[in-house]
């Protein structure tokens, strides 16, 4: 699909991209969250056998919005024990990480005709920053200042466990993260985030997770668990546990500012579900060539939603884990396994480029043939 | 850097959706306070005594083991967009660095620092 670089008035086409961008990824990502708040209950009724919402719009369609509605005309209860300044600034502490976060967030490749027939590949992204993946990876973790805030200003025991919870929980899974994304960002050469899906151009083959296998693959189902307790869902929603700790962090919130955890908690999980996709399973490319006639951005978006379908599935099926079990798993499999896949890949990767392809490595010429190519030892050591 | 300036203006329009929201929501609801409705929640019994107190040391140990991993990741970042450009010693070194940290972190098990209680 080949787009025109038409121009409106003095404005071109590629000069407003960026602002098209910010509009539509902020109103796709909070346009979306209401309907995913309602596949959430709808799908978590369907599997434990009961009904879900099926009152306010056609089955239950506009339930999330009725929701929203309401938690914006609530009373904003304002404890007289908390700490004013930090209560009322940590829920957007944590929301802007969790928007900011889009920003780099590649969601296709425009092809766009230049004139003259030359066309080229402009990425539809917000910011095409070069350290994309760095930028995504520090402000994901910015979000636990909201929580650990929010759980000690409200001086509730209930919020300052949940908080810290949260925080060691956050903070261990991140180095797992963390060595996942290294892989990855190893296969793709790049830290740019369009790079990176550029990189995976082609088939299913192509996709990181399917690189150097099984090293892709065991990174991105390291990638996978951290995701999920990064963005505190069950079965690691020990900061919220509603059994221990009645709500966690957010016990002492109300109306709007409560809604604003509830979104954020959305949003990241979109955000960390685009990762996912750019990172291991080729962003905006299709599964196969025969499928390219499919905008690159219908990918993406399926992409995204079939994660967040595996996580509203991952926490009806399992259920949560002790606090113990939590840190063990993170600290002591996790992590050394995500390593290992990281020192593995590289050193594979070492070992298989061709020697010709790398400046500072050995490269031994074979006596060249008038009627022979010229052929180069491709393992020169 | 004009794309940094995008994302700041992406991250800028975010916050004044969420200010809009939350000041738009300010002047639609009721506010009716009394002291009761405005007691920290415990379950409904009064609560005893504030929440800023001390609490499980442990929550340190884990932060202090978590600096020096995310510092060690800071440095390998770029070491891993560049490595293929440097030769087999960057390889090398990135062996022996994350083999000094893997020393350290089985140090920390040893000891204790990763069991919970």
């Amino acid at each position: 699909m080949v787009i025109p670089n038409f121009s409106i008035g003095p404005l071109h086409l590629l000069d407003v991209l960026p602002y098209v961008a910010i509009v539509t990824i902020l109103g796709v990502i909070l346009l979306l969250t209401p309907f995913l708040v309602w596949y959430e209950r709808v799908a978590l009724a369907l599997i434990q056998d009961r009904l879900g919402p099926n009152r306010v719009g056609p089955r239950g369609l506009l339930q999330a919005f009725a929701d929203g509605i309401k938690l914006f005309l609530k009373e904003d209860i304002r404890p007289s024990a908390i700490d004013a300044t930090i209560y009322y600034a940590a829920p957007v502490l944590m929301m802007i990480p969790a928007l900011a976060a889009c920003a780099v967030l590649p969601v296709a490749d425009l092809r766009i005709d230049m004139g003259g027939g030359r066309i080229e590949a402009i990425p539809f992204v917000v910011g095409n920053v070069n350290i994309g993946i760095l930028y995504l990876l520090g402000l994901t973790s910015l979000q636990v200042y909201g929580i650990v805030l929010a759980g000690w200003a409200s001086n509730n025991k209930y919020s300052l466990m949940g908080g810290l919870r949260s925080s060691a929980q956050t903070i261990s899974y991140e180095l797992s993260m963390t060595m996942a994304v290294l892989t990855g960002v190893l296969i793709s050469g790049s830290t740019n985030m369009v790079e990176i899906v550029r990189s995976q151009a082609g088939t299913v083959a192509d996709w990181n997770i399917a690189k150097f296998l099984p090293l892709g693959f065991i990174a991105t189902v390291v990638y996978l668990i951290a995701m999920v307790a990064e963005t505190n869902r069950a079965p690691f929603d020990l900061p919220e546990a509603e059994s221990e700790l009645v709500a966690g962090f957010h016990t002492e919130y109300s109306s709007m500012k409560f809604a604003m955890f509830f979104m954020c908690e959305y949003a990241s999980m979109l955000v960390i579900s685009g990762v996912a996709t750019a990172l291991w399973f080729g962003g905006w490319n299709s599964p196969h060539p025969a499928l390219n006639f499919v905008p690159g951005f219908v990918w993406f978006i399926l992409k995204v939603v079939a994660f967040v379908m595996v996580y509203v599935w991952v926490r009806a099926t399992l259920p949560r884990l002790r606090y113990d079990a939590l840190m063990a798993l993170g600290w002591k499999r996790l992590l050394p396994i995500a390593l290992a896949a990281l020192v593995l890949t590289a050193t594979w990767d070492a070992v298989r480029t061709p020697a010709d392809k790398k400046s500072g490595w050995p490269v031994i010429e074979a006596p060249h043939d008038a009627d022979k190519p010229v052929a180069r030892a491709s393992n020169a050591r | 850097m004009n794309a940094y300036l995008t994302a700041a203006m992406f991250t800028i329009t975010g916050f004044a959706f969420i200010a809009s929201t939350l000041l738009i929501s300010r002047i639609l609801r009721p506010s009716a306070p009394n002291p009761d409705k405005l007691e920290t929640y415990e379950c409904g019994p009064l609560p005893v005594g504030d929440a800023w107190r001390q609490f499980n040391l442990h929550y340190y140990l884990f932060a202090l083991v978590f600096v020096v991993f995310d510092v060690e990741a800071a440095f390998l970042y770029p070491w891993a967009v560049a490595f293929k450009l440097e030769g087999p010693y960057a390889v090398a070194e990135m062996l022996i660095f994350v083999a000094l940290l893997l020393a350290g972190w089985a140090y920390a098990w040893k000891r204790g620092a990763l069991e919970w209680e």
